[in-house]
């Protein structure tokens, strides 16, 4: 009598507990295949497609085609019909080089104005913020004409620079490397603003206060009781600026002239141009990977400064 | 010369301090470090119309345990702030140890502040935090490192100092922010609300504990609070602040059973303030009837203690025997609080509860009042 009774209770509440994952399972299937489908179809497809293109022989009018080769990643190392040439090599380096600098140059200028936001009163700070994001509400190209207009021959600025004997006369400060890097760092400024200003935020002025009172003069305060505290934020913002800047494509094209092709340009003309899928395919994986190695590296950065913390997503 | 007379005073204490506690072992490697401070006719406003200090003199003695006592906005923790560099006075003289330092900047002063948030560094551990002060100073690691086991000891924080500052309480925060100054050996500490975030029993159980560690280092300690209770127990004297001007120093005894004015009066937590309309000798005509004191300080108003007040049964005649009802009766267990109706208007008593009558509402009393334990004051 008792047994029966049990065995029913458990055969209940198995009963509950199939239910309860039947349940689980539909809300799963609700709230995650939209998303999952969307990365499938959009990412991990297309990818698919691209690396297979870069391992396919380059067609007579620029379309992928069989057999399976290594030869894209010969021509991206540079060797041509005329022998090796060091051009991709030259835009990766480039490429690598101009990230460098516009980040940095983001850092110089970013880290002052989070600061000095943070400092704000707190109903100034919202319209502070829009004002260093809504440049970003223009279009690239647009900005980039901007720039032009601001750098090209004859306008003040380059005046100044010819003055100063920075350029040569009659150059221009715009096209060049030069202006490319201010293009960058400036379409990636609210990129970099943003998460120090969180970091920023966040911080307590009276630690500021009891470092100066633990001895610590302004400096000092600054380094080891403020910047620890705002490197989150810097990396982050570090992370965001540099993977975009490093595949950017319309700054380099209108900004750069002949000798400041990135390789975001590059893989482009390949698929633009109609001349060769395969080797754009080639310089796309090349781009991923830099970008990979890129992470993992701030990331290592990141952990060692923040004291073995994950500082870096 | 100053300086001269601080380090006798500060030895002298430290001596005294030797031979009486047990803790004589824990305290010999901590330097007692206790320095007078001297403040004359400071000033300091904030934009045009704030006014936050307003001509401030002080002298608080060497390895004095000193309060400053007020309301928010009475000017107390600018005055901190000025001790501790972190605000500038706009007029006045500080002098720290007989050195004048109005113009040193916080780095450079051997003072050391509590903070009211505690201001610990989250991305250092408990051990960097308390030994920030040291590494700014250039103390080599080893030192460092002994003199951070030294105070770890001294305030009992034992294996808290292996922690990250997220995993503290709140309490665990207090003392840690109190270690993190004290191991600094300054010449004076600082204590800005140090316990106001706490919960009452932790808060008084922290009290004790910095009481007892203020004793057994014999440094100068200038606390800051707005909480009469917490001042009273702490003090060896009290500043009560109002509107940047000191109202009244004394020893808590002296500031609450002798309030300089109402102000204070009020503030220490006193209701019975009543006019005096007319004076003969030391009899006074209030508006309670007439009262003989035995020391008539001058000022239109009179202070009845409620904790002096006798009741009794009835209608007794007699020199300070005044006639009301209970209105209202708080039964405390220890104590009752009644509240009297009296030539009308009202009047607080508190009596102690020594298992005799106690009166009820309505009853008719007499109140005895000790001419002894009256306070003239003036608004």
């Amino acid at each position: 009598m008792s047994n029966s009774h049990t065995t029913a209770m458990q055969s209940g509440q198995t009963l509950g507990r199939s239910q309860a994952m039947v349940r689980e399972a539909r809300h799963l299937l609700f709230t995650v295949t939209p998303g999952a489908a969307w990365i499938i179809l959009f990412l991990v497809l297309p990818s698919v497609y691209l690396m297979a293109v870069a391992f396919m022989t380059n067609g007579p009018y620029g379309l992928p085609q069989m057999p399976l080769s290594l030869e894209s990643f010969k021509q991206l190392a540079g060797f041509g019909f005329l022998g090796w040439s060091p051009g991709n090599i030259y835009t990766l380096l480039r490429s690598l080089w101009q990230t460098f600098l516009a980040t940095a140059l983001v850092v110089i200028v970013a880290y002052p104005i989070a600061y000095y936001i943070s400092t704000c009163r707190e109903k100034w700070r919202p319209l502070m913020l829009l004002a260093v994001v809504v440049p970003s509400w223009t279009n690239q190209v647009i900005r980039a004409f901007g720039w032009m207009n601001l750098l090209a021959p004859g306008t003040p600025l380059s005046s100044f620079a010819e003055t100063l004997g920075l350029i040569s006369p009659n150059m221009g400060l715009y096209p060049s490397n030069f202006a490319v890097t201010l293009g960058l760092a400036y379409n990636f400024l609210p990129f970099m603003v943003l998460p120090l200003y969180a970091a920023f935020e966040k911080l307590d002025t009276a630690q500021v206060e009891a470092a100066q009172d633990l001895y610590a003069t302004p400096f000092k305060a600054f380094w080891h009781a403020v910047f620890p505290q705002t490197l989150p934020g810097l990396l982050a913002g570090v992370v965001l600026v540099a993977i975009p800047a490093f595949g950017m494509y319309v700054v380099p094209e209108l900004l750069g002239g002949g000798k400041g092709m990135m390789l975001g340009n590059l893989v482009a003309t390949q698929f633009s141009g109609g001349s060769n899928w395969p080797l754009g395919a080639a310089g796309a994986i090349l781009m991923l990977i830099a970008t990979f190695i890129g992470l993992f590296a701030m990331r290592r950065i990141g952990k060692r400064l923040g004291g073995g913390e994950e500082v870096v997503i | 010369m100053t300086d001269f007379t601080t380090a006798v005073d500060a030895t002298g204490r430290a001596d005294s301090a030797a031979p009486s506690g047990e803790d004589t072992g824990e305290q010999s490697h901590l330097q007692r470090g206790a320095s007078s401070i001297t403040l004359q006719g400071l000033h300091k406003r904030f934009g045009r119309d704030a006014v936050a200090l307003d001509g401030v003199d002080l002298t608080i003695e060497a390895g004095e345990f000193f309060t400053l006592l007020g309301p928010s906005g009475c000017g107390k923790t600018t005055l901190l702030r000025i001790l501790a560099g972190l605000e500038e006075a706009d007029e006045g003289q500080l002098n720290i140890g007989g050195k004048d330092v109005i113009d040193v900047p916080p780095h450079h002063r051997s003072v050391n502040t509590v903070f009211q948030s505690y201001a610990l560094f989250p991305h250092l551990s408990v051990r960097e935090n308390l030994a920030f002060g040291l590494k700014m100073r250039g103390m080599p690691a080893a030192q460092r490192e002994q003199k951070v086991a030294e105070i770890a000891q001294f305030i009992k924080l034992g294996d808290l100092v292996d922690r990250r500052i997220d995993q503290l309480s709140g309490g665990q925060r207090q003392r840690i922010a109190l270690a993190r100054a004290l191991v600094c050996e300054p010449d004076v500490l600082l204590l800005d609300e140090p316990l106001s975030a706490l919960d009452a029993g932790l808060r008084s159980q922290l009290q004790v504990e910095l009481l007892r560690v203020q004793k057994r280092l014999g440094m100068t300690f200038v606390f800051v609070t707005h909480d009469q209770d917490e001042a009273m127990v702490m003090s060896d004297r009290i500043a009560v602040l109002n509107g940047g001007k000191i109202q009244q120093v004394g020893a808590p005894r002296e500031v609450y059973e002798r309030p300089s004015n109402a102000f204070v009066a009020r503030f220490m937590g006193h209701d019975n303030l009543y006019r005096v309309t007319a004076r003969n000798g030391n009899r006074l005509t209030t508006e309670l009837g007439e009262l003989e004191v035995e020391q008539d300080g001058g000022g239109d108003l009179v202070l009845i203690r409620p904790e002096t007040l006798d009741l009794k049964p009835g209608h007794v005649e007699g020199v300070n025997h005044l006639h009301g009802r209970i209105a209202e009766r708080l039964y405390r267990g220890s104590h009752a609080e009644f509240r009297l109706e009296l030539a009308g208007t009202t009047l607080q008593a508190v009596v102690n509860n020594r298992g005799k009558h106690m009166p009820d509402v309505g009853d008719e009393v007499t109140v005895l009042v000790a001419p002894e334990d009256l306070v003239t004051l003036s608004e």
